[in-house]
């Protein structure tokens, strides 16, 4: 026989009715990979893309030279910020089923990814994430009234309407624009990054991507650019093992780490347990510290799991087991962290269901509020003339004309609006 | 006054501009030590230094995407893309983030980013170095597009391109950096030092943006046109003789309807001329304006001159060209209809 060319077509290791199977996942014992100082070259620490950086073990003490040693009242914060954020998602979850906003996107099971590197970054850093990182909202302290009227749509919208669920953007809170185009804002950071190093300030960037979409050419950009110019920016990688229905291993995740792309590109990359707040948190430190002393960029792979739906237009059940997210070897982010308060003797089952009680009590109450601004099934909703404003700065003659012909058409009720619509919707 | 071509007049314009706001700086390929492979940024690395004229890696989708991520902190990037041929890869920047972020956040956050790049053939290009897209970025809605005809519009297009707070893709028919080309390749090369707009004041000044300029006066005709091409139809009309009035766009995107609707209303026929390829091509929208606004003063149907809707063959180039020939056989055609 000819010898012949196979096609490999990666596969899941698990699809609904199977056993899930996380064993191609590698974990490192927690403790066991040493911290290296910020300075260190790329070549001398490529082991850090391989392996995986955990404090946190299994007798939830933290351990090793990664531990960043926060006070217990900072740990208990970075609780409060992803309790806040789980029961945001879950709220607005049953929100969007009950049909009152049109979209949503969960971040169960990776709170940890966005609030512990927000929370090690300081308040001057920008931000630019992807879809599914809304802890940032809670962690730098933006009102959920205001992230609810954007789902809604309402009169508060912060995007006046233009923009689906979720895509906030917060300018005084440094937070950038969520694109819903995938992986664009990975080299928009970097050129954010190197304009902060033209200016000569010290502020750095921040970014988000999916493992999923750092299949796109913008992610290649992002780290020529990066590494070329030593950009003061940290690259995140949130592996969480899913892309809608396609695993991890369809964005190349068979043959190598993300983070070893890092080193391929001469960046440091850094494999960590995306479900482990210390971890996170400290890995984030060493590279903001790096790149604020002009060491250049760090990509990070957070390793953890999409325990939600990819949004709220699919059904897991569809393409993975059921019960997937229960075998996942990393567990909780949530459950860690408040294991590790308990076993400092800093927390407790009573005091937990307390903040969780507030907190809903919190969400409950902003959506009261939130509502009042209006909904997009009965209104209010801003004027619909103002869609022409914003396309450019001053509004050119044909929008002028074009918002007149709108205006007309509003006057003699020749287009519906967008709360009749709606209500036609609901039947 | 000062003497320019097209390629120095640009490079004046950023100069003046580098000086003037320290948020300027110039991004693309071959750009910085070397000064542009058609010299449009000859020196300005030397004078301004390697933080504010940057030689980037070959990667248009990055060079744009990082130019926004600058913009968005507070710079005012100057990016070049060395051919438009070459822009594709930057594209999806272009249309989805760079023309949106102002719209999407609702004016909380914006990118005054200017993308300069050569299109246009006659230069033995062949298909991958002669085309012109800028059709593709009119129908974008969220920035302006611009193409200049002479080194006097180009700097003062560019410094106000620079200075707005829109971005803005600025197109430069390269055919015409050294010289005017009235479309036969075959007459000696005529140098900008000749032309009335070659002269160029070395300081600041501005061209506003959304208005188009009437380079002949005429009643018979209106020819609306931009760019090589403004050119190519001064030298068909002076040969054929006929009164017209020749239009140059010079803003493709916001369009200065006002002056192309009150030519035609008054000379009643109308001639559109662009190098482009014709199917769905920015001339479409030219001809449905004028229809729009002075049907009831139109004496002939409208005619357009084209590129023909194939690419942009290297070696028919002058068969492809919509040359002098061309453009007087449409005159001739539109002069002459009932």
């Amino acid at each position: 026989m000819t010898p012949r060319s196979r096609l490999h077509v990666p596969s899941p290791p698990a699809r609904p009715g199977q056993e899930p199977d996380f064993s191609y996942v590698q974990i490192s014992a927690a403790g066991a990979v040493p911290r290296p100082d910020v300075t260190a070259s790329v070549r001398d620490i490529e082991n850090l893309s391989v392996e995986m950086v955990r404090v946190l073990g299994d007798d939830h003490r933290a351990v090793g030279s990664w531990n960043p040693h926060l006070e217990p009242a900072e740990l208990q914060v970075g609780l409060r910020h992803m309790v806040l954020t789980r029961l945001f998602d879950d709220r607005m979850q049953r929100i969007q089923r009950q049909g009152r906003i049109s979209f949503y996107i969960k971040s169960t099971g990776e709170e940890a990814v966005a609030v512990a590197p927000c929370m090690a970054l300081q308040p001057g850093d920008m931000l630019f994430p992807s879809y599914r990182q809304q802890g940032l909202y809670m962690v730098r302290g933006r009102n959920l009234v205001d992230l609810m009227c954007q789902c809604l749509s309402n009169t508060h919208d912060m995007c006046k309407g233009r923009q689906l669920p979720i895509m906030y953007h917060w300018a005084d809170g440094n937070i950038f624009s969520i694109s819903g185009n995938l992986a664009t804002q990975f080299p928009q950071a970097v050129g954010w990054a190197m304009a902060a190093a033209i200016k000569g300030e010290d502020r750095i960037a921040a970014t988000w991507i999916g493992e999923g979409s750092s299949a796109e050419a913008d992610f290649h950009h992002a780290l020529t650019f990066a590494a070329v110019y030593q950009a003061p920016v940290i690259l995140n990688v949130v592996n969480n093992q899913w892309a809608i229905s396609t695993f991890q291993g369809f964005a190349g995740g068979e043959q190598r780490t993300f983070a070893q792309r890092g080193p391929g590109y001469g960046i440091p990359g850094i494999r960590v347990d995306g479900n482990d707040f210390l971890a996170v948190y400290a890995v984030t430190q060493w590279a903001a510290q790096r790149a604020r002393q002009s060491g250049g960029p760090t990509l990070i792979e957070h390793v953890t799991y999409r325990a939600a739906a990819h949004s709220t237009s699919d059904d897991p059940s569809r393409y993975r087991p059921k019960e997937e997210w229960r075998a996942w070897p990393l567990g909780d982010p949530v459950t860690r962290l408040k294991q590790h308060l308990i076993a400092l003797g800093e927390w407790s089952e009573e005091r937990h269901t307390q903040l969780e009680k507030e907190l809903e009590a919190h969400v409950v109450a902003s959506w009261k509020e939130a509502e009042r601004y209006g909904t997009l099934s009965h209104g209010p909703t801003l004027d619909p003339l103002t869609m022409f404003e914003d396309v450019l700065k001053d509004m050119p003659p044909n929008l002028v004309h074009q918002r007149e012909e709108l205006r007309t058409l509003i006057a003699e009720h020749a287009v519906p609006t967008p709360a009749e619509t709606a209500r036609a919707k609901e039947g | 006054m000062a003497r320019m071509n097209m390629v120095q007049a640009l490079n004046s314009a950023m100069d003046v501009m580098l000086e003037r706001d320290p948020r300027v700086v110039i991004l693309g390929e071959d750009v910085g030590y070397f000064g542009g492979v058609f010299r449009a940024t000859d020196g300005l690395q030397r004078k301004h230094g390697e933080h504010r004229v940057l030689d980037t890696p070959i990667a248009e989708g990055g060079i744009i995407a990082a130019a926004i991520g600058m913009g968005v902190n507070g710079l005012k990037p100057v990016a070049e893309i060395q051919f438009a041929d070459y822009i594709y890869p930057g594209f999806d920047q272009v249309v989805s983030e760079l023309a949106r972020i102002r719209y999407r956040t609702a004016g909380e956050f914006s990118a005054p980013v200017t993308i300069r790049t050569p299109c246009g053939g006659g230069i033995r290009g062949g298909q991958t170095h002669s085309q012109s897209p800028e059709a593709l970025f009119a129908h974008v809605c969220g920035i302006k597009v611009v193409m200049p005809s002479n080194p006097y519009d180009a700097k003062g297009l560019l410094i106000s391109s620079i200075e707005g707070d829109d971005p803005v893709v600025f197109f430069e028919p390269k055919r015409i950096y050294n010289g005017p080309f009235d479309g036969d390749p075959h007459k000696p090369a005529v140098p900008w030092s000749a032309h009335p707009r070659g002269e160029v004041p070395e300081g600041h000044f501005t061209v506003p943006l959304g208005r188009a300029a009437v380079v002949r006066e005429g009643r018979d005709v209106s020819v609306l046109t931009y760019g090589t091409m403004v050119h190519v139809a001064e030298a068909a009309v002076r040969a054929a003789g006929v009164d017209a009035e020749i239009i140059d766009v010079r803003t493709i995107a916001p369009l200065d309807v006002d002056t192309l609707a009150t030519s035609v209303c008054k000379t009643g026929r109308c001639l559109v001329v662009h190098e482009a390829t014709r199917f769905g091509g920015y001339g479409a929208e030219l001809v449905a304006t004028v229809q729009e606004q002075c049907f009831w003063n139109l004496e002939a149907p409208i005619v357009r001159v084209t590129g023909w809707d194939t690419p942009y063959p290297h070696a028919f180039e002058w068969e492809y060209f919509p040359g002098q020939a061309r453009v007087a056989a449409a005159l001739k055609q539109v002069m002459e209809a009932a």
